[in-house]
């Protein structure tokens, strides 16, 4: 009976699948173009440049929050230690741009300490493909070994978050007392920094990363639709809602949870070199506990378990606190901590979770239309069911 | 010796504010589950009303000034009980098997205290009494009518921003009439000092090494303190029903035990006891609005480190990472492993307080490895303890 009725199913479901498929791929590379080529002349010519730069860093930012959600929408452990991938992947990258001198000199801020040798630290940062290398994979390191440790022991839930904020504080205090490895708390300057000849803040280079963290937008949120649509997706899922089933069920957790976060991490870590450049400047203060969390409401105003929702929301929240702060630099503390009160209880689903599910219903109620009737659409279409249902109303009559 | 001795006495008090700040949280923490990040600012609220307090004390002349402390003590936990069941009733109620949503809510709620003592003014105190006049009076009269269930997402839509904008400009004019009288904040964004009492002032020398009057009063309130919860949660009635709930809350309610009554109160208990906390900070330096932010990872880290659900855990967690934090950060082991170069380097490379914190929480996460549950874990068999 039912391999029947997959065969019924499937001729009807598969093209709409795939035509879904296709015009999700058509909205993303549309939208991408969109922001590689229209935005950028567009805003330059009302004389809105600056803007330019702070979409290409809001971008950056919405790289981090795609990676939040994978470890926090889809898998439910909830990270306040992004900070850390952020701040590393930013540092090694500014570290190479600090390289870029004429031979045999160090870095202008060593002279400060006395240092007069490059440390061994350094050395390796000279040369680029090391550089990027470094950027993904220190951060994925640190939070595989972090993950492993703390998963391992089935540590999870609000002990996770706490311990990952404590990691943050730690990392903070280490950058912010090594004065004489990264200059401590004045951190890496990127804006006098020459890369391919040229000042990094020059408009010209300014413009090749803006396009370079549109395409990694892009690159990123493809990783995480096809992390989450498969088997992978639904496993994280599943470790989501409960655990221990999937413990029951034959899986061991801990590998998967380790992978995903180091696989968000790595993404903070791309955000993080791509922040860095186009702000000019990477500090410990980019391991502040308050903009850690920031992340994670980024996601949550977007709507958790959505990707388009995390992209959203770091867009959205981040536009509202430029525009906030510029006006009204009070008000923005209060906004940001109604914001959190609002996302949790009214709209947990974020924006796109409430557009999905309860917009229509909600709307209608408030302006009087009388409101369908919610039932389970499966009722009605699932072959499954129905034919259980007669099943049961045939034995009924019989008996 | 003397070294020793400092070692020790200066721990101890490290860790006896460790553990007053976080005694409330671990309480709050092993009852409902949920972290209250809003906890350090409610000891930052503690902090200002002490200042508050001793000010109202200062045109008492000298010796009965100095007696503000213990007022200040009161009114430190009134205030903040007072304010932890607002937050309870207001918003961690609607979110009860979701610790991770309550994590960022309480997140919200101490970023909103922290800007709120920055620009609490008369005018900000008038345009919140007259919103709440206006909103919730429009609600107790329109509640009345018949169709009010039908009405309400109207009413909120309309209502809130009507009353938010009356109060606005209700108190733009009077700003704009008495000026700075109600426009000054009344703390503004720096550091508020808190003098300690005449008679907490001086040093109790102790051989060689001398300990401040204000560091042996902070070790007596955590005594007093911890004692005071021991018999609360022991010997009353109302402690028995918290330790029921703590330990299975399905059953406590199917026993007719009040649980919503119980969360009020153990919520208010642990708020109260950030506000003493707070008191006892203001002690030792200057307070501003930030200084509830330096607190909290290193109360949570109590939190983790002791277990929840006992009390005995809390308190040797604290004092144990308390004297970790001093004994690294101070190098005070240099009498002992100072002749081996290979140990002196390693500790001399730690030895600050914020690279000790480095080293202290590697310390944790290590400790995590052995015991995850922390020291004193609660017996059970679920799988998910």
């Amino acid at each position: 009976m039912t391999t029947q009725t997959k065969e019924l199913i499937s001729p009807v479901t598969q093209p709409t699948k795939r035509k879904s498929y296709w015009l999700e791929v058509a909205i993303v590379v549309g939208l991408a173009l969109i922001v590689l080529l229209i935005i950028p002349p567009v805003l330059n010519s009302m004389g809105l440049g600056f803007r330019v730069n702070m979409l290409g860093r809001f971008m950056a930012l919405a790289i981090v929050a795609l990676g939040i959600d994978l470890i926090w929408g889809y898998t439910g452990l909830l990270s306040l230690g992004h900070g850390i991938f952020f701040a590393l992947g930013g540092y090694a990258f500014a570290m190479y741009l600090e390289l870029q001198l004429p031979d045999d000199q160090i870095p202008a801020f060593f002279g400060l300490y006395g240092v007069t040798d490059l440390p061994w630290l350094w050395r390796p940062f000279y040369s680029l493909p090391f550089t990027l290398g470094a950027i993904v994979l220190v951060p994925s390191i640190v939070a595989a070994v972090l993950g492993y440790l703390v998963f391992r022991n089935r540590i999870r839930g609000v002990y996770f978050a706490i311990l990952t904020q404590a990691a943050l504080i730690v990392f903070f205090n280490f950058f912010n007392g090594q004065q004489q490895l990264i200059n401590g708390t004045n951190g890496l300057k990127t804006d006098t920094a020459r890369i391919f000849g040229e000042f990094v803040s020059s408009p010209q280079i300014q413009s090749l990363f803006y396009s370079l963290t549109a395409v990694f937008l892009v690159l990123g949120y493809v990783l995480c639709r096809w992390l989450t649509s498969g088997r992978f997706g639904r496993l994280l899922v599943a470790i989501r809602d409960d655990e221990s089933r999937v413990r029951f069920s034959g899986y061991d957790p801990t590998g998967f949870k380790v992978m995903v976060f180091a696989v968000s991490a790595g993404l903070a870590g791309i955000a993080g070199a791509l922040y860095t450049v186009q702000s000019g400047i990477v500090s410990p203060r980019t391991m502040d506990i308050a903009f850690s969390i920031e992340m994670v409401i980024w996601v949550a105003v977007g709507g958790r378990a959505t990707l388009i929702g995390a992209i959203l929301g770091a867009l959205l929240v981040n536009f509202a606190k430029s525009f906030l702060s510029e006006q009204f630099p009070d008000i923005w503390l209060f906004f940001q901590g109604a914001l959190f009160l609002v996302v949790v209880t009214v709209l947990p689903g974020g924006i796109v979770g409430w557009i999905r599910e309860d917009a229509r219903e909600q709307l209608r109620q408030l302006f009087r239309i009388r409101p369908q009737i919610a039932t389970y659409p499966s009722l009605e279409e699932d072959l499954d069911i129905r034919h259980e249902q007669q099943h049961i109303s045939h034995q009924e009559s019989d008996g | 010796m003397d070294a020793l001795l400092e070692a020790f006495f200066n721990g101890i008090s490290i860790g006896a504010v460790l553990l007053l700040a976080a005694l409330g949280l671990a309480i709050v923490f092993g009852l409902m589950g949920v972290i209250n990040m809003a906890h350090g600012e409610f000891m930052m609220l503690g902090a200002y009303t002490t200042s508050v307090v001793q000010n109202t004390f200062k045109p008492l002349g000298e010796p009965l000034s100095g007696l503000y402390i213990f007022f200040a003590l009161i009114a430190a936990f009134i205030v903040t009980a007072l304010l932890g069941v607002v937050l309870e009733r207001g918003v961690i109620r609607f979110l009860y098997g979701r610790p991770l949503e309550t994590l960022l809510a309480t997140w919200g709620v101490s970023l909103i205290l922290q800007q709120f003592v920055r620009s609490i003014s008369w005018v900000m105190v008038l345009n919140i009494g007259l919103f709440c006049f206006l909103f919730f009076g429009a609600q107790a009269i329109l509640s009345r009518r018949p169709n009010f269930e039908r009405i309400r997402g109207w009413f909120v839509i309309i209502m809130i921003p009507l009353s938010a904008a009356i109060a606005l400009i209700v108190g733009n004019i009077t700003g704009s009439i008495f000026q700075l009288a109600v426009t000054r904040p009344w703390f503004g964004a720096q550091n508020v000092n808190v003098a300690a009492p005449i008679w907490l002032r001086g040093r109790l020398p102790l051989g060689g090494y001398q300990l401040p009057y204000a560091r042996l009063f902070i070790i007596v309130l955590t005594i007093v303190c911890v004692i005071g919860i021991y018999w609360f949660l022991n010997k009353s009635a109302w402690g028995l029903r918290i330790r029921s709930v703590t330990q299975n809350r399905s059953m406590s309610a199917c026993l007719g035990i009040p649980t919503q009554t119980v969360d009020m109160l153990t919520f208010a208990i642990g708020s109260g006891l950030a506000g003493i906390a707070g008191c006892a900070v203001a002690l030792l330096g200057p307070v501003g609005p930030n200084t509830g932010q330096n607190f909290i990872v290193d109360t949570f880290m109590v939190v983790v480190v002791g277990g929840v659900g006992k009390l005995v855990g809390s308190i040797v967690a604290a004092m144990t990472i308390g004297m970790a934090n001093y004994i690294i950060g101070s190098y005070a082991l240099k009498p002992i492993v100072g002749g081996i170069p290979a140990l002196d380097n390693f500790f001399n490379f730690f030895s600050d307080p914020s690279m000790a914190k480095v080293l202290v929480f590697i310390l944790i996460v290590t400790f995590l490895q052995f015991k995850p549950a922390g020291m004193f874990p609660q017996k059970g068999r679920t799988v998910d303890a």
